[in-house]
């Protein structure tokens, strides 16, 4: 057995950048010059901001597509990039700006078009503390899991996966280290997708998923 | 007796306050100090006086101050307050000279206090020329502008950018209301708190009270507008809503808001929403004292649908305290509404008054969807628009203000 499960939380908080977009033109030309945090904010910091179980779009740039361009297929396009597969913020902005100058090509009126409202840039800072809690074993885990704030769901399961092991979340590469016993669990946990659901039904589910590990005689 | 802190964990549950318990923890030792212009009256004292206890609970050090001034000095920043949102009047020199004179008076009587804080709060246009008095501070200042600010009558906004430039940071509500200054500004938008008067759960008795004392059928559907009488509101395009309902559905509508007397715009569209509404006696037009909490929370809860059609809002709290009351909301795009109402979630965003008709008759006729929204509307408050919210990202920015402006600060 390694080391314990170190609980951490993390609160975001949102800072205005004064950089705005009336067109997507200009949301292409900001988009080159904006920190790479307001890209993080746009994509990620809507997991911990009010979300619906069926939301028509997953980042903001997406929403502004369809809600202030009115244009579906920029729109669908967007939604479809999962931030999770750029290691690198970088990336994420590069993968970004292709998929609307491909959309800017593609039409002559949508780049001068003024949309019906404004893209404000957000940028955030995000704090994360130590919650002094240790657990020892899988089965402690998914006890506390239920008690955790909406933050460290997000710090470890979804925070996580811009950290190394990359791409991992924190409960299921914790719980791999005990064995062939947990490797079950371990997969369990790693194949839910938190793209489509609140922080909060994250958490019941992921309870739900330890719990069922646990009432199989899982160890 | 439960603390204030029990009380609102039966709200938002334990882990919510457990992280505030945490955040505290990180501001061990600091002095924290709020100064405004007044403790009664207005929604900044109305905030400052659930936080401030609430600090003190959680163990942080703050002390809140209020500044002090003569009728001369209050009609400057009243009229700094209007300009900010949009009216395109000039202060005179000489009003904007006293104000700075109030300014550096306050900043002596509490230079102490001032200059030795680890953070000063400083809310909205009256105290925020108190930094040039205190050049030898020791901590962070932060402008809380809780103003809509989105289209400011700029003479007015560059006189009061020069001092608000000297901040370490700005708080601002929405992204919108944000204008270019060179320091971080933070966004928080406002809440609304679960245990005032405005907002805490009423007894089957106050409910049937409301009915009998506004002579509304409680057999009938009630569609309620609450907001000042402001064209912004589009008091008239509710009125014009509620005739197109009213062909189909025996509905009642329900405009009320605070006294106007005071406001000449204010009376003349009192009097076109009177004149609009004729002599029919299903519109209810109540004219409530500003402090009447009891009878907005009441009128809120007997209604079926709650509308804010306004074509300009700031950040619209009366969408939130009707959200969290469990009615799904018709608001009119734009603003914070946009922020608060999710279409087929918490309510319908509309744009004219056949609009707001339409997803009126929907949601009476769909009574399966307004419940479910409604319950939505609810949780959607209980996770982003109470009080415990607001006092979570004030307590973040103060840890990530006092830490390196980083965008991630790794306390371990």
């Amino acid at each position: 057995m390694g080391e314990p499960f170190a609980v951490r939380d993390c609160a975001l908080i949102a800072i205005a950048t004064g950089q705005y977009a009336n067109t997507l033109t200009e949301l292409r030309d900001r988009l080159e010059i904006i920190p790479t945090s307001c890209i993080y904010y746009h994509f990620w910091g809507g997991l911990l901001r009010p979300k619906f179980d069926n939301p028509e779009y997953q980042n903001d740039f997406a929403i502004w597509a369809y809600q202030g361009l009115r244009d579906k297929s920029l729109a669908e396009r967007l939604a479809l990039i999962d931030p999770s597969k750029y290691h690198e913020l970088e990336d994420l902005r590069g993968e970004l700006i292709d998929t609307i100058e491909e959309r800017i090509d593609e039409s002559e009126i949508l780049p001068w078009m003024k949309a019906t409202q404004r893209f404000y840039f957000v940028r955030s800072q995000t704090v994360v503390f130590d919650t002094k809690v240790r657990l020892d074993t899988p089965e402690e885990l998914g006890e506390h899991i239920p008690h955790m704030s909406l933050g460290s769901i997000f710090y470890h399961f979804i925070d996580a996966r811009r950290r190394p092991p990359w791409g991992r979340d924190d409960f299921s590469h914790w719980v791999s280290d005990f064995g062939d016993t947990y490797a079950e669990l371990a997969e369990q946990i790693s194949i839910v997708d938190p793209y489509f659901i609140a922080l909060g039904e994250l958490r019941e589910e992921l309870a739900r998923v330890f719990s069922a590990h646990a009432s199989q005689g899982g160890e | 007796m439960a603390t204030l802190l029990q009380q609102y964990e039966r709200v938002v549950g334990t882990e919510v306050i457990d992280q505030l318990w945490q955040l505290a923890r990180l501001l061990d030792g600091m002095h924290i100090v709020h100064i405004n212009s007044t403790r009664a009256g207005g929604g900044v004292a109305e905030i400052l006086h659930r936080i401030i206890p609430l600090k003190h609970e959680l163990g942080i050090d703050t002390t809140w101050e209020t500044i002090t001034g003569d009728a001369d000095f209050f009609q400057c920043t009243k009229l700094m307050h209007n300009t900010l949102q949009g009216n395109r009047i000039d202060i005179p020199d000489l009003l904007l000279r006293h104000y700075e004179n109030i300014n550096t008076e306050n900043a002596t009587r509490l230079k102490g206090l001032l200059e030795d804080a680890d953070i000063v709060f400083i809310h909205d246009p009256q105290p925020a020329a108190m930094i040039e008095s205190i050049p030898s501070r020791k901590g962070k200042w932060i402008w809380r502008c809780h103003i809509d600010v989105s289209s400011p009558y700029r003479p007015v906004w560059k006189y009061l950018r020069d001092f608000v430039r000297g901040y370490d940071a700005s708080v601002w509500s929405l992204s919108e209301f944000a204008q270019r200054l060179p320091h971080p500004m933070y966004l928080i938008p406002p809440s609304i708190d679960p245990l005032s008067d405005k907002n805490s759960d009423m007894s089957e008795e106050e409910l049937a009270n409301a009915y009998a004392r506004w002579e509304i059928d409680p057999d009938r559907p009630v569609i309620t507008q609450i907001s000042r009488f402001d064209r912004f509101k589009d008091p008239l395009g509710v009125v014009r809503a509620y005739r197109l309902v009213k062909d189909f559905i025996p509905v009642q509508l329900v405009l009320a808001g605070g006294g106007a007397t005071d406001d000449p715009e204010g009376e003349e569209v009192f009097n076109e929403v009177k004149a609009s509404a004729g002599d029919d006696p299903d519109v209810h037009i109540l004219l409530l004292p500003p402090d009447d909490h009891r009878t907005i929370n009441a009128l809120q809860r007997i209604s079926d649908i709650v509308l804010q059609k306004s074509t300009r809002e700031g950040f619209g709290l009366t969408v939130t305290e009707a959200l969290w009351k469990g009615k799904p909301v018709i608001g009119g795009d734009t603003g914070g509404i946009r922020l608060q109402v999710v279409n087929h979630h918490t309510g319908f965003l509309v744009n004219t008054p056949e609009g707001a008709a339409l997803r009126i008759r929907y949601l009476l006729k769909r009574r399966d969807r307004l419940e479910e929204m409604g319950q939505k509307a609810r949780e959607f408050v209980r996770e982003n628009f109470l009080i415990t919210r607001h006092l979570r990202e004030y307590l973040t920015l103060v840890v990530a203000i006092t830490n390196e402006n980083r965008d991630r600060i790794e306390l371990l």
